[in-house]
């Protein structure tokens, strides 16, 4: 099976003295389901930000998509995020864009045609529930029809890897729900490879999943 | 509404820049209508022992551009006191020349200095008058005023760059997190840009037309033509054509400077 992700002797770090993942090795399968666990202010995050170039690695290689992180061009860089959907915890909408413009973003990033966009934005919108909100902007929904929305927007382009940083921290259960099957299903009817933050796994999933657990600064697999 | 605000700070700054720009134009064009004006009514008066030809007094200097012989008719009439008629056309040829130099230009008190400087050289020239006293008067007063104008559009351009730094870092605060949320999705800089750079040429084709719209009105006020014709000049106090494309240019060019230096200044949140 393909490695989407592969990682050797990884360590990250914000500042020079303090290493917040050490020596990290570890890899991922195509259309596998991950979850990285571990306490609040382990690394869950940093590591997850790493996966798509946000923060610089301090050592090692980590290859994402085919693309060398520890090396990338910006333009490599682009090119590797466009193929990725994120999901924050705090949902990084645009607030003057609404929802369906928002969901749009990738798509407009990509070069899609106008047709295309439409379709594939009403057909999202119908999937988490939200086609009457279409014209709103993101302050005006709730926080749990926010986090819907990123996750459309994340799906949208068809990406070969969604990276969610706690997508259901702060939902209500019916929220929750939604964005879990939403992922459950983008891994197993599309194959796309799924790594999710999180404190808790989901009793309710039916899926295989991988779980990576964070202690120390060092990344254990639980299995 | 809140689309109209969020262009007024930076239209306003860019028309008073524009305006100021227009202003010391229309000044630099006066004063130079006015020192063509004051040119063709200025002369120097050269007294010569000998005739001196036109082609000469061309060599001597390259100011000068017309020449003028004085008749000595008055000067003889009033000496005319019983002299008889032989003696009367000796006197006239013994009499020195006398000659009225027009310049092209109106001169500055160095080119004065200079022309002086040459006719003297020349051995027949006994006596240049340039009226000096009235004429670096008149120069450095509108020197003057030229620097004055030209002090007072600085300044309020310094100002109004001042007030575009400030509303520059106010679009850089509003526009960086969309920015930032665009480049996690993996968008080219100027794809992410483009918004800005758009709103930007915008602005810059709303003020130059304001500034256009303004310039117009001025240009075709009677009390302002009538001011002009007052002081004997005309002056084309707005280009439509020429004009409104050097305003529009400088538009344009800070505009997307301002679009540049946020684009530039833009640091990825995560």
């Amino acid at each position: 099976m393909d490695k989407v992700i592969v990682a050797k002797n990884v360590s990250l770090s914000y500042t020079a003295d303090e290493t917040i993942i050490n020596q990290a090795n570890f890899s991922v399968n195509s259309g596998s389901f991950v979850f990285i666990t571990g306490a609040s202010g382990s690394g869950k995050s940093t590591l997850l930000k790493s996966l798509f170039g946000a923060i610089k690695l301090k050592q090692g290689s980590l290859v994402v998509g085919g693309v060398e992180l520890s090396k990338v061009s910006r333009s490599k860089l682009n090119f590797l995020r466009r193929h990725i959907g994120i999901v924050f915890q705090d949902y990084k909408l645009v607030k003057e864009w609404t929802i369906e413009k928002n969901i749009m973003m990738p798509l407009i990033i990509n070069g899609y045609e106008k047709s295309v966009m439409t379709n594939q934005v009403e057909s999202l919108l119908k999937h988490v529930r939200l086609k009457h909100q279409a014209g709103k902007y993101p302050l005006e929904l709730s926080g749990g029809e926010q986090q819907r929305v990123a996750m459309a927007r994340a799906l949208s382009h068809n990406p070969i890897l969604i990276l969610a940083d706690e997508p259901t921290g702060n939902l209500d259960e019916y929220s929750s729900e939604l964005i879990w099957k939403l992922l459950e299903g983008a891994n197993t009817q599309l194959e796309t490879t799924v790594i999710v933050v999180t404190h808790h796994i989901p009793s309710s999933l039916n899926v295989d999943y991988k779980h990576f657990h964070i202690e120390y600064g060092t990344i254990n697999e639980i299995n | 509404m809140k689309s109209i605000k969020n262009h007024l700070s930076l239209i306003v700054a860019l028309v008073s820049i524009l305006f100021s720009i227009q202003i010391f134009v229309i000044v630099e064009r006066s004063i130079d209508a006015y020192k063509q004006n004051l040119a063709n009514n200025y002369s120097v008066v050269v007294v010569s022992q000998k005739t001196i030809t036109q082609k000469q007094f061309f060599r001597i200097n390259k100011l000068i551009n017309e020449v003028k012989v004085l008749s000595p008719d008055n000067v003889i009439k009033r000496l005319n006191s019983g002299i008889d008629k032989s003696n009367m056309d000796f006197l006239k040829l013994t009499l020195p020349k006398f000659y009225k130099l027009h310049l092209k230009k109106y001169p500055s008190p160095r080119e004065i200095k200079r022309l002086r400087k040459d006719l003297l050289n020349n051995r027949f020239v006994i006596k240049v008058e340039d009226f000096s006293n009235t004429h670096d008067t008149i120069y450095r007063l509108l020197v003057l005023f030229k620097n004055v104008v030209l002090v007072f559009a600085a300044v309020v351009s310094l100002v109004t760059m001042l007030l575009i730094l400030k509303e520059l870092r106010i679009w850089q605060f509003k526009h960086n997190e969309r920015m930032s949320i665009m480049g996690l999705f993996g968008a080219p800089t100027w794809l992410r840009s483009a918004v800005l750079f758009r709103l930007s040429i915008v602005d810059a084709i709303i003020s130059s037309i304001i500034v256009f719209v303004i310039f117009s009105l001025i240009a075709s006020s009677h009390w302002i033509l009538n001011e002009f014709n007052n002081i004997n000049i005309s002056v084309v106090i707005f280009d439509n054509v020429g004009d409104f494309f050097v305003l529009f240019g400088i538009s344009i060019v800070l505009s997307i400077l301002l679009a540049s230096m946020i684009v530039l200044g833009h640091k990825e949140e995560v």
